[in-house]
C-alpha cells in the first residue's frame, strides 16, 4: 500500500529530469501517415501498459478485452503489463523513452504526456486518426461497433488536447467525493447541507474534537479520531484555488501557485491540523480505513475509491471487527461557493507511442479504440465510481439498468459506488482540469507538498507563519524545479554548467573515442605503408 | 570498415562493462566484510550522548523528534536520494522510512552497519517508524539474532516485536485465493491477485486453526530472490518455517525474507 508514496516522489525526480532534457530536444508533433489499408497479412505484437486500482475485476476486464479483441484481429497480439499506480507507469515510460522501448499503448494522465513529449515525436497525435473514414471513430473497416465521433464527449477529448493536438483518448472519468459519516454529523447536532462547504466541514470537525474525561472522543468513544482526512492534497489545493478564482498556472506554463490566497488557505489548514481536526493520507493513512473504523467523519478520496468506503464496503483493509455501523453519504468535495461547485476531473486516459512501423501504430489505434466500445466501457466503469467516457455507453440500456439498481446488493450494485458515479454524472459540467505543459506534473506535486509540509510542521510544533510559508515556497520551487519550467512564451532556460558526473562520463567517452580513432588511423597508416612497400 | 565499427563497439562495451564490474566488486567486498562481522556483536551497546534508548524512543510521542543509534538489518529501497531501512539494536527495532541518503551512502549500508538517525517518530496505519530522517554512519556492527514469535501469533504481545527480524515455525500453507479457473492457489500477486510477476506476493499460513496473511514485499525481496521464487513454488498443505521483518499495516503484516521446509 505504501508504495504509492515512492512512486509519487519518483515522479518529481523523473519529471524534473525531463524538464532539464527538454531544453535539448525539439517538441514538434510528428503526424502519423495512416496506411490506406491495415495489412492483415502480417502479424503484430503490441504492448499495453494498464493501470488498475489493485482490483482483480479490473484486471480481468482488461484480459477479457484483449482476448475479445484478438479474436476479432487474430493477427494482433496484445501483451498486457499491469500497474497499480500512475507514478510507476510514468517512471517506466520515461526510462523506456531513453531506450526507445516504450509500450505501444499506455494508460496515462495528460500531465504525464506533456513530459513524454519532450522526446521528439514520442507520442502519436491522434487528431487525424479520429476522422479517418476507414479506421477512425465509427470507421467503415472496424471489426467492432465502436463509438462514432459524435459519441465522444467533447469535454473529455478537450482534456486530452494540448499544444495544438489531441494526444490521448479518455478511458474512464472520475472526480473526488467526500464520503461522510452522516451518523456522527447528526450526533454532533448538525444537518448535512445540500452542498458541503469548507466552513461546514471545518466547524463540524472542530466540534468533533470534544473529549470525555477519560480522553476518549465524545462522538465515537474511541482513543482515535481524525474528523477530516484528505487523500490527495494536490487535488485539495488545486480545487481550493480554483474555487477561490486564485492563481495556479496558466496555459503557457506560467506558475501562479505561490500567491496570497494560497498563503491564506495554508494558514487556515494549519489551525485545523493544530487542533487535530485535519490530517492527510500521507501522514496518517487511508481515509477509508479511518472512516470505516468510525475514526473519521469526512473522508475525501476519488470516486474510483468508492468500493472501500462505508460499513458494507466490498473492499477493506481493516479487520471486520474494527468496522463500525454508520450511514454513509456521498457528497461533492467541499466548496467555497456552493451555488457554483467546482471539482477536479480525473481518471485514466490512453496514449499511443510512436513506432517506425505505421502498420504497428495503426494496430495500436485499433486496440485503443476497442477499449472505448460499450462492452469495455460499461464493464470497467462498474468496478468503481467511474463513469464511461462515451455518450454511447452512458446512454446504453444496460448501463442505465445498472445505475437504477443501486443498493440491490453490496457487490456489483454497492450503493456508495453507484452514488459516487451518479455524483459525477450530475456534475460533469462542474468539473475542470488544470493546464497541461511540460512541468505541470511537477507543479501538481508541489501543490500537494505545500499542504503536507504545513501539516507535518504544525504537528512537529514548528511555528507556521508568513515567514515559514514564504521560505517553504522557495524550497518547493527549488525541489520541483518550478523555476526551470519553460513557458511557451519564453526562450530556452539556461540550466547552468553540467553536473560533475556528467562531465566525467562525457570525458571518459571522449577519451575512449580518441583511442579508437587513433587505433583506426594507425592501422590505416600501417596498411598504406605496407602498400607503398 | 565493418571491422572498425565492431572494434569501436567492443571498446565502448568494454569501457561500460568495466565500470559495472568495479561497482559490483565494491559491493561484494563490502557485503563479505559485513557477513564476516555479522555475529560479532559489540560487547556493549552504549548509546552516544543525546541518543535515546529503545525504551525512550518507544515512550516518545508521535511527531516528536527522535535520535537513535541502530544497526542496519536490511535495506528495503532507495529512490531519489531516500532510503527505507530495517534497523535494530539489542533492545528493539526501528523502521526508517525515506531517510535522506545518497546512492553512495546507500551502498555502504550493508547489514550490520551502525547508524545514528535523527528524524521524527511517525505512525502510519499502525506502523511505528522514523520519518524525514537524516543519518550518519558510525563505527560498530551488529546483526540481530532471529526471534521466534510463533507462539505470539494472534496475541497482543506480538506488537512488542514490531519491525524486528522474527521467525515462524511449522506453519501450514493455506489457499490464498482462486485462479481464473476457480482452483485454489497458494499465493497471489497483490492481495487480491490483481498483480503480475514482480509485484508483492501474498500467501496464507495457518497454525492451530488460525490463518494469517504474510507478504513478500517486492521492494525488499524482488522476483529474483530465493524467497520470491520459493513462495511461487509453495503448495497448499506444505509445512514451512519462515523468517522476515515484523511489519505492521492495520495489524501484523510480516515482510517475509526466507521460506524453508519445516524442520
Amino acid at each position: 500500500m505504501k508504495k504509492l508514496w515512492k512512486a509519487l516522489s519518483l515522479t518529481a525526480a523523473a519529471s524534473s529530469l525531463l524538464l532539464l532534457s527538454s531544453c535539448h530536444g525539439a517538441k514538434e508533433a510528428k503526424s502519423l501517415a495512416i496506411p490506406d489499408t491495415f495489412d492483415t497479412s502480417r502479424s503484430y505484437e503490441i504492448t499495453f501498459w494498464a493501470k488498475n486500482d489493485t482490483n482483480k475485476t479490473q484486471t480481468d476486464i482488461y484480459k477479457k478485452a484483449i482476448s475479445d479483441f484478438e479474436a476479432l484481429y487474430p493477427n494482433i497480439q496484445v501483451d498486457l503489463r499491469l500497474y497499480t499506480d500512475y507514478g510507476k507507469i510514468y517512471n517506466d515510460v520515461i526510462t523506456n523513452i531513453a531506450t526507445d522501448t516504450t509500450p505501444n499503448v499506455c494508460i496515462t494522465y495528460p500531465d504525464h504526456i506533456a513530459t513524454y513529449l519532450s522526446g521528439e515525436g514520442t507520442v502519436v497525435p491522434l487528431d487525424t486518426l479520429f476522422s479517418n473514414e476507414k479506421y477512425g471513430f465509427g470507421g467503415s473497416e472496424l471489426a467492432y461497433d465502436g463509438p462514432s465521433e459524435a459519441d465522444m464527449i467533447d469535454k473529455y477529448l478537450e482534456e486530452c488536447t494540448f499544444s495544438g493536438h489531441t494526444y490521448a483518448v479518455p478511458f474512464m472519468r472520475s472526480t473526488e467525493a467526500c464520503y461522510v459519516n452522516k451518523t456522527y454529523v447528526e450526533k454532533l447536532g448538525y444537518t448535512l447541507p445540500d452542498t458541503l462547504t469548507w466552513d461546514f466541514i471545518w466547524e463540524v470537525s472542530e466540534a468533533a474534537m470534544k473529549q470525555n474525561a477519560d480522553g476518549t472522543y465524545a462522538v465515537n468513544g474511541q482513543d482515535v479520531l481524525i474528523p477530516f482526512i484528505y487523500k490527495s492534497t494536490d487535488n485539495m489545493m488545486i480545487q481550493m484555488l480554483k474555487q477561490k478564482h486564485a492563481g495556479y498556472s496558466s496555459d503557457d506554463g506560467t506558475v501562479g501557485l505561490f500567491n496570497d490566497t494560497t498563503t491564506e488557505l495554508l494558514s487556515e489548514i494549519a489551525t485545523h491540523v493544530k487542533s487535530g481536526a485535519f490530517s492527510t493520507f500521507k501522514i496518517s493513512g487511508y481515509p477509508a480505513n479511518f472512516l470505516n473504523a468510525g475514526q473519521c467523519i469526512f473522508a475525501v478520496d476519488s470516486t474510483a475509491g468508492a468500493t472501500w468506503m462505508g460499513e458494507d464496503a466490498p473492499l477493506s483493509d481493516i479487520s471486520a471487527d474494527a468496522v463500525t455501523s454508520f450511514d454513509t453519504e456521498v457528497m461533492t468535495v467541499p466548496q467555497f461557493d456552493p451555488d457554483h461547485p467546482q471539482m477536479i476531473s480525473q481518471g485514466p486516459s490512453i496514449c499511443i507511442f510512436n513506432k517506425s512501423d505505421s502498420q504497428e501504430v495503426l494496430a495500436s489505434w485499433l486496440f485503443t479504440q476497442y477499449l472505448l466500445t460499450n462492452d469495455v466501457q460499461i464493464a470497467y466503469s462498474e468496478t468503481e465510481g467511474y463513469i464511461p467516457v462515451t455518450k454511447k455507453a452512458q446512454e446504453d440500456a444496460d448501463y442505465q439498468d445498472y445505475l437504477s439498481r443501486s443498493g440491490e446488493d453490496t457487490s456489483a450494485h454497492y450503493e456508495v459506488k453507484i452514488k459516487a458515479a451518479e455524483l459525477l454524472l450530475s456534475h460533469i459540467d462542474d468539473t475542470f482540469v488544470t493546464p497541461v505543459f511540460n512541468g505541470s506534473a511537477s507543479l501538481r506535486d508541489a501543490a500537494g507538498q505545500l499542504i503536507e509540509t504545513v501539516a507535518k510542521s504544525v504537528r512537529r510544533k514548528k511555528e507556521v507563519n508568513d515567514d515559514f510559508i514564504q521560505s517553504m515556497y522557495h524550497d518547493v520551487t527549488s525541489l520541483y524545479h518550478l523555476d526551470q519550467i519553460e513557458t511557451s512564451s519564453s526562450g530556452k532556460a539556461d540550466l547552468g554548467p553540467l553536473p560533475k558526473t556528467a562531465v566525467a562520463l562525457l570525458g571518459g567517452l571522449a577519451v575512449t573515442w580518441i583511442l579508437i580513432l587513433l587505433y583506426v588511423f594507425t592501422q590505416m597508416w600501417k596498411k598504406r605503408r605496407q602498400k607503398r612497400r | 570498415m565493418k571491422k572498425n565499427i565492431a572494434l569501436a563497439l567492443t571498446l565502448s562495451m568494454a569501457f561500460a562493462f568495466s565500470c559495472t564490474a568495479m561497482a559490483e566488486e565494491t559491493t561484494e567486498a563490502a557485503t563479505e566484510a559485513a557477513t564476516e562481522a555479522a555475529f560479532e556483536a559489540e560487547s556493549e551497546d552504549v548509546k552516544s550522548e543525546g541518543v535515546m534508548t529503545y525504551d525512550e524512543y518507544m515512550a516518545a510521542a508521535v511527531d516528536d523528534e527522535v535520535v537513535i543509534e541502530a544497526y542496519v538489518q536490511a535495506k528495503q529501497s532507495w529512490w531519489e536520494d531516500k532510503a527505507t531501512l530495517y534497523t535494530q539494536d539489542k533492545d528493539g527495532a526501528y523502521f526508517i522510512y525515506n531517510a535522506a541518503c545518497s546512492e553512495d551512502d546507500y551502498a555502504k549500508l550493508v547489514p550490520g552497519t551502525k547508524i545514528k538517525v535523527t528524524g521524527y517518530k511517525a505512525e502510519w496505519s499502525g506502523e511505528i517508524e522514523i520519518a524525514d530522517a537524516t543519518f550518519e554512519i558510525e563505527d560498530g556492527e551488529y546483526i540481530a539474532p532471529v526471534k521466534d514469535v510463533t507462539d505470539l501469533l494472534g496475541k497482543d504481545e506480538l506488537i512488542d516485536y514490531q519491525n524486528q527480524f522474527v521467525s515462524f515455525k511449522g506453519m501450514t500453507v493455506e489457499a490464498a485465493g482462486q485462479d481464473e479457473s476457480g482452483n485454489d492457489v497458494a499465493f497471489l500477486y497483490n492481495y487480491d491477485g490483481s498483480g503480475s510477476d514482480g509485484d508483492d506476493l501474498y500467501f496464507n499460513v495457518s497454525l492451530n486453526g488460525e490463518t494469517y496473511t504474510f507478504t513478500v514485499e517486492s521492494y525488499l525481496c524482488d522476483n529474483t530472490t530465493d524467497v520470491y521464487k520459493a513462495v511461487k513454488e509453495l503448495k497448499i498443505g506444505d509445512k514451512i518455517d519462515l523468517e522476515g521483518f515484523l511489519y505492521w499495516y492495520e495489524g501484523v503484516n510480516p515482510h517475509i525474507t526466507s521460506v524453508t521446509a519445516a524442520e
